[in-house]
């Protein structure tokens, strides 16, 4: 693997640990591993699958996406926006008689109203689901080329690098949550069954 | 969960579902076959397709051009036949994309599984169809450079705005939302298979564009739970938006105050239609492509079959409205509208009306027969035969109704010159030319989906997840 090579670094600066991962060969191993993960009181922890397990958002206790919200909110600004902009312009900037209707024929201006709606509503959709997942991110590179195959992978990260350690060590703390330690890490990962287990090294915004 | 358990409940005789992917597949075997057709060289088939497709374009785009020279007098317009075969084409080919969205969003929200096989390129089919389609309004206004300008509302140096009062507007909003959305929503639903075919990748060029298109994507939990979530949002806004588009290209006919097209069933009768005609349209494109890419695992008969089923039952949708049309017109006691709808039938124009009936009421029918539901050369042919009938449809509707103006002096039989049918003809080239390059360029089929409804072999005991049967029979075994 060139990516997450082991010993990875320029030279001069020591290379950062990103956490430790294990690989499954199938879902229902992954699912329970996930479940234990959680039971463990790790913070921050991630389950990486070629395509959506169900039953694993809940064994990693991962709250409803908010995107909806974010679609609602948007969708009621594209109506609002089209209303605004036809209004203006047929009955304000210019009204224009156009075959007696009113200036302000409001009928007429629903199928713009949504349209814009439904396009609003589609492209903040996109939007957050690229903020929510931190995409597009080119530099992300995949921790093994069989997790978007046939593999399944259960990582324990490391606490986020220029977090200052003392106080990550308190938020943890204060949290419950079990300290990061790379052998610890390891050593549960095979526990829960993990045919492999690698630790991984922080690349690029990672 | 197995065949004892169904034997020890007979009264709950559920048909099992039949598997989606056949041939004993594992999850790497999905990938190679779906993804290999992307790693090598096209083969002497796909350059022949190309190639024929080219030309096609290549004789539109000149034709085009020589319209733009001498202008729309080369085309078969006359008064009063102000729209002609470019309108038609405008919407058949809008009609066309509605199968894609249909399948990607409407059966995504009623949990029919077997769309997974065929959402990918069915949406691909859509937004090619969406881009043919464009062409053919901005073309017609003679000056396209123009045309641009005077369909989007900006403030312009005669401080003048567009008329949001008039459906041609409408159009404008509802086919670019339509465009745009469809992409959008087509891209979310590739960002997990480009990330395999990115992960596949030796040849360095190759890693880099799939590196670029997949954004990054890893398959993190986290990041499936928003995806999955804004996917289901993605369907929700489709389903409305797929309804509300051939709505608002009927009301470009039905609010104009002619017989023929001023008719309130236009809008149900126009998404039939759609509908009817892009699921032909998928089936003729899919039993090519099935043979062409060896996809027969995934695209089976059982496919076919659900989507000669639904051919069928909007076929009847659209007979009812023909029928409707014609009682209506009867009923309303309104002599111009009678006339109108006697004359489509019976007048100058009835070769195009009955072409039109056979083919979209008619052999449709044959459907009724698992045999014909279930055999390729048939399904193929009725596929043609809908797609004829539903060009011929929009045809009688455009023209019919415009032919015979309420003055008889300026009555006008219209036939289409050589420019209007080689410019028709280069429009197939010019989808096809996007939906050959689509089959090399782009998994054709959701990868990361189809592993969510198959069991592969190999795994024994674990079900990705249960259906909606074997639910059912779990329940009733304990």
């Amino acid at each position: 693997m060139e990516q997450n090579n082991p010993t990875p670094g320029n030279g001069l600066k020591p290379p950062e640990l990103s956490g430790v991962i294990g690989f499954f060969d199938a879902p229902d191993l992954l699912i329970s591993a996930t479940r234990k993960a959680r039971e463990a009181k790790y913070r921050d922890f991630d389950a990486y699958t070629p395509y959506p397990v169900h039953g694993l958002e809940a064994a990693q206790g991962i709250k409803r996406s908010p995107i909806p919200y974010v679609t609602f909110l948007a969708g009621i600004t594209g109506c609002a926006a089209a209303f605004a902009l036809q209004y203006w312009t047929s009955a304000v900037d210019w009204p224009l008689n156009v075959g007696g209707k009113p200036f302000n024929s409001w009928p007429a201006f629903v199928p713009v109203m949504f349209e814009l709606t439904i396009l609003f509503g589609g492209l903040s959709t996109f939007a957050a689901l690229l903020f929510f997942c931190r995409l597009p991110n080119a530099r992300k590179r995949n921790f093994d080329p069989r997790l978007t195959s046939d593999r399944f992978a259960l990582m324990i990260e490391a606490p986020l690098h220029g977090e200052d350690p003392e106080e990550a060590e308190e938020i943890l703390k204060a949290g419950g949550f079990q300290k990061f330690s790379e052998e610890e890490a390891k050593g549960f990962l095979k526990s829960v069954g993990a045919k492999e287990v690698r630790t991984v090294y922080a690349e690029g915004w990672f | 969960m197995s065949s004892e358990a169904t034997a020890s409940v007979p009264f709950l005789k559920v048909p099992r579902e039949e598997s989606l992917v056949t041939g004993g597949k594992t999850f790497a075997d999905v990938d190679q076959d779906i993804s290999i057709h992307l790693e090598r060289f096209p083969t002497w088939r796909w350059w022949m397709c190309f190639v024929a497709a080219l030309s096609a374009f290549g004789l539109g785009a000149v034709l085009v051009g020589i319209m733009f020279a001498r202008g729309l007098g080369v085309l078969g317009l006359n008064q009063p036949n102000g729209w002609g075969v470019f309108i038609v084409n405008f919407v058949f080919w809008v009609g066309i994309g509605h199968a894609g969205t249909l399948i990607s969003a409407i059966l995504f929200l009623f949990r029919q599984k077997w769309r997974t096989g065929i959402n990918r390129s069915a949406e691909a089919m859509t937004i090619f169809a969406v881009m043919t389609a464009l062409i053919f309004p901005v073309i017609h206004t003679g000056r396209p450079w123009y045309a641009i300008f005077w369909l989007i509302p900006y403030p312009n140096q005669r401080e003048l705005w567009v008329n949001f009062r008039s459906p041609l507007l409408w159009d404008v909003f509802a086919v670019g939302t339509y465009f745009t959305i469809s992409l959008v929503f087509w891209y979310v639903g590739m960002i997990p298979d480009l990330a395999t075919v990115r992960d596949r990748a030796k040849n360095k060029i190759r890693k880099f564009i799939y590196t670029i298109l997949s954004l990054g994507w890893r398959g993190s939990n986290k990041a499936w739970s928003h995806y999955e979530i804004a996917y289901m949002v993605f369907a929700g806004l489709s389903t409305p938006l797929v309804l509300s588009v051939h709505s608002v290209v009927s009301f470009d006919f039905a609010v104009a105050n002619l017989p023929g097209w001023h008719t309130t069933i236009f809008p149900p009768y126009f998404v039939a239609g759609a509908i009817f005609s892009g699921f032909a349209m998928v089936v003729t494109l899919l039993v090519i492509a099935r043979e062409m890419f060896g996809l027969k695992n995934y695209i089976t008969l059982a496919h076919l079959e659900k989507m000669n089923k639904i051919i069928m039952a909007t076929g009847m949708m659209v007979g009812y409205a023909y029928a409707c049309e014609f009682f209506i017109a009867w009923y309303s006691g309104n002599t111009f509208e009678r006339y109108a709808f006697v004359n489509r039938a019976f007048g100058p124009y009835w070769w195009a009306y009955w072409i039109m009936a056979s083919c979209n009421v008619l052999i449709p029918q044959i459907y009724w027969f698992k045999k014909a539901r279930t055999s390729i050369p048939i399904m193929f042919v009725v596929s043609l035969f809908v797609n004829i009938g539903m060009w011929f449809e929009r045809f009688v509707i455009t023209v019919t109704s415009l032919h015979r103006d309420f003055l008889p002096s300026s009555w006008a039989y219209y036939v289409p010159t050589w420019f209007d049918w080689g410019i028709t003809l280069g429009s197939f080239g010019w989808f096809m030319i996007w939906f050959l390059l689509f089959c090399r360029i782009l998994p054709v089929i959701a990868m990361a989906e189809i592993k969510g409804v198959m069991k592969p072999a190999g795994t024994h005991g674990h079900h990705p997840e249960p259906t909606r049967h074997q639910e059912v029979y779990a329940h009733g075994t304990k």
